[in-house]
């Protein structure tokens, strides 16, 4: 039971982590047309500049102005290269986004070194909210589950309420009958773009403290969260978001299992022969593959995902 | 001689290295529905897409005096045009009502049509106000389009193959709306494939064929040619 509460906890935080990088991705993929290999990057440079911020003026501004400078790159990136890139087809987006993950983290190399910084939570949020059974829920993680449901719920405002919201919405699907209608659709890509963005800094910020922030986090952060989104289905805001709770409650979960693969067979009736090295392996020990199985099942058995709407 | 609405000037257009259009001339005046004619795939909506900038063109396009070829699909929408396409993208799951919204260029703007205006000539719209564009019959997509597009107050609206698929009291019914839009000072550039209902509406007539304006008049010429007819329109 302790387990379960505290492994769905925990789940869920890394969840809604994840939403907040996939949220951005699956948006501008289905809006551009392109898969933004460089996505995770903007989520390792939210947390860099957090932390150089908070070594000059505290963790609590750079929430704030950390997600926005990266926001602005982004917004630029898109303005200065994807634009141009754009010209030239889909393969060339997709080497310029590629292109970009690498120069990233070359350049965070080169600023910030190759080791891990020091970039911690603050003290404030440093201890724990309530003890269950005998394990501590950490005060931070509620703070995380806060700031990511916060987002949560301002970005549904912004896509259902507002009237941006309506023309971004309209361009998921139709963007060059938007712009016959007189509305500046580069323009609204930049902001998806810039935005989407924001929010990957923004889980960068939250979630670059809780775990490290070095500079092989991008890639260790991308390619689950290429899982998401290709399992939640490709453009699907509610898939993305249900893969992200999903695929973040499979990782806990499993991290905290002991179970072995013989253990498991013995449950529904099967006997493995014994002394075989893939029988011995724990769950804990598979817990890394598990998302990429998922996503292989997926792509076999609906390969539009679990919510997606097109196939491409 | 008043100055037309819109000029087109031996325009040329391309699809990657096919060339579609080969030096079309055509103009319309204010207030006047004009038809754009032709069997499918002689260059009639591409001529519209081309004004509208969403294919790359050459030559001269002048919207009330000014050049607007090369300008973005927005710009030319702001200055006053509007366009009607043929697969009248409907944003599928949004509801009538935003579809209608999303039409509308500056929501501080007053026009000469409001949703209120809309709904009073369609009160089948208003009844569906609430439903996503996607569910409604081909008929009420039409008319949804249509008002779409004129939300946005335009001073010319080009309406591709508005009656195709379309019941013929349905049909009726779209010309009958095509006139009141002409009489609150509305030009028209209607691009039909067939005559249904062109010659009763419009005052000239371009007639394409491969990428070229083959003939031009007054419907009544259109009716006493025969020739002309059957060489370029009928099948």
């Amino acid at each position: 039971m302790e387990f379960v509460v505290i492994s769905l906890l925990n789940g869920i935080t890394y969840g809604l982590l994840l939403f907040m990088l996939s949220s951005g991705l699956t948006l501008i993929f289905s809006m551009m047309g392109i898969l933004n290999f460089a996505h995770a990057s903007f989520y390792m440079l939210g947390a860099y500049f957090a932390y150089q911020i908070s070594t000059w003026i505290g963790f609590w501004p750079g929430l704030l102005v950390a997600p926005l400078l990266v926001g602005a790159v982004g917004a630029a990136v898109e303005r200065y290269g994807l634009r141009r890139a754009h010209r030239f087809g889909h393969v060339a987006e997709l080497l310029f986004t590629f292109g970009l993950a690498f120069l990233v983290e070359e350049i965070v190399h080169l600023i910030w070194g190759k080791v891990a910084v020091d970039y911690r939570i603050p003290e404030e949020l440093d201890g724990t909210l309530f003890s269950l059974f005998d394990t501590d829920f950490p005060i931070y993680k509620g703070f995380m589950m806060l700031i990511s449901v916060g987002m949560l719920v301002a970005l549904y405002a912004l896509l259902t309420r507002t009237r941006i919201g309506l023309i971004i919405q309209a361009a998921l699907t139709k963007p060059d009958m938007v712009e016959a209608l007189g509305h500046n659709v580069p323009r609204i890509f930049m902001l998806v773009f810039g935005g989407g963005t924001a929010l990957a800094g923004l889980a960068g910020v939250i979630g670059g403290n809780a775990f490290v922030t070095e500079p092989g986090m991008a890639a260790a952060v991308g390619s689950i969260v290429f899982v998401v989104v290709v399992v939640g289905g490709l453009g699907s805001l509610g898939g993305a978001f249900v893969a992200s709770l999903l695929i973040g409650c499979i990782q806990t979960f499993s991290v905290a299992m002991t179970l072995s693969i013989t253990d498991v067979f013995a449950v529904v009736g099967i006997a493995l022969p014994e002394g075989s090295q893939v029988a011995r392996l724990t769950i804990t020990q598979l817990a890394p593959v598990l998302p990429y199985m998922l996503m292989v099942a997926i792509l076999i058995f609906r390969p539009r995902g679990l919510m997606g709407a097109r196939e491409s | 001689m008043t100055q037309p609405m819109l000029e087109v000037a031996d325009l040329h257009a391309y699809y990657g290295k096919s060339h579609v259009l080969h030096g079309v001339n055509l103009h319309v005046n204010p207030g006047e529905i004009v038809c754009l004619l032709g069997r499918n795939g002689v260059g009639r909506s591409t001529t519209a897409k081309a004004v509208m900038g969403q294919v790359l063109a050459k030559g001269g396009i002048r919207f009330k005096g000014q050049e607007i070829l090369g300008l973005k699909a927005y710009e030319i929408a702001r200055r006053g045009l509007g366009l009607v396409p043929e697969d009248r993208s409907i944003f599928p799951d949004l509801t009538v009502r935003q579809n209608l919204m999303l039409g509308v260029k500056d929501p501080r703007a007053v026009g000469r049509w409001n949703i209120d205006d809309m709904y009073a000539l369609f009160p089948r719209l208003k009844e569906r106000d609430g439903t996503p564009g996607g569910v409604l019959s081909g008929g009420e997509q039409q008319m949804l389009t249509l008002c779409r597009t004129l939300m946005g107050d335009p001073d010319l609206i080009m309406i591709d193959e508005p009656t195709e698929g379309l019941a013929p009291k349905i049909v009726e019914q779209v010309g009958i709306f095509l006139e009141e839009i002409r009489k609150r000072g509305i030009s028209i550039l209607l691009i039909e494939q067939k005559l249904a209902i062109a010659l009763d509406i419009s005052e000239r007539l371009y007639l394409m064929g491969h990428g070229r304006i083959v003939f031009e008049g007054t419907p009544a010429d259109l009716k006493n040619n025969a020739a002309i007819r059957k060489e370029w329109l009928e099948v």
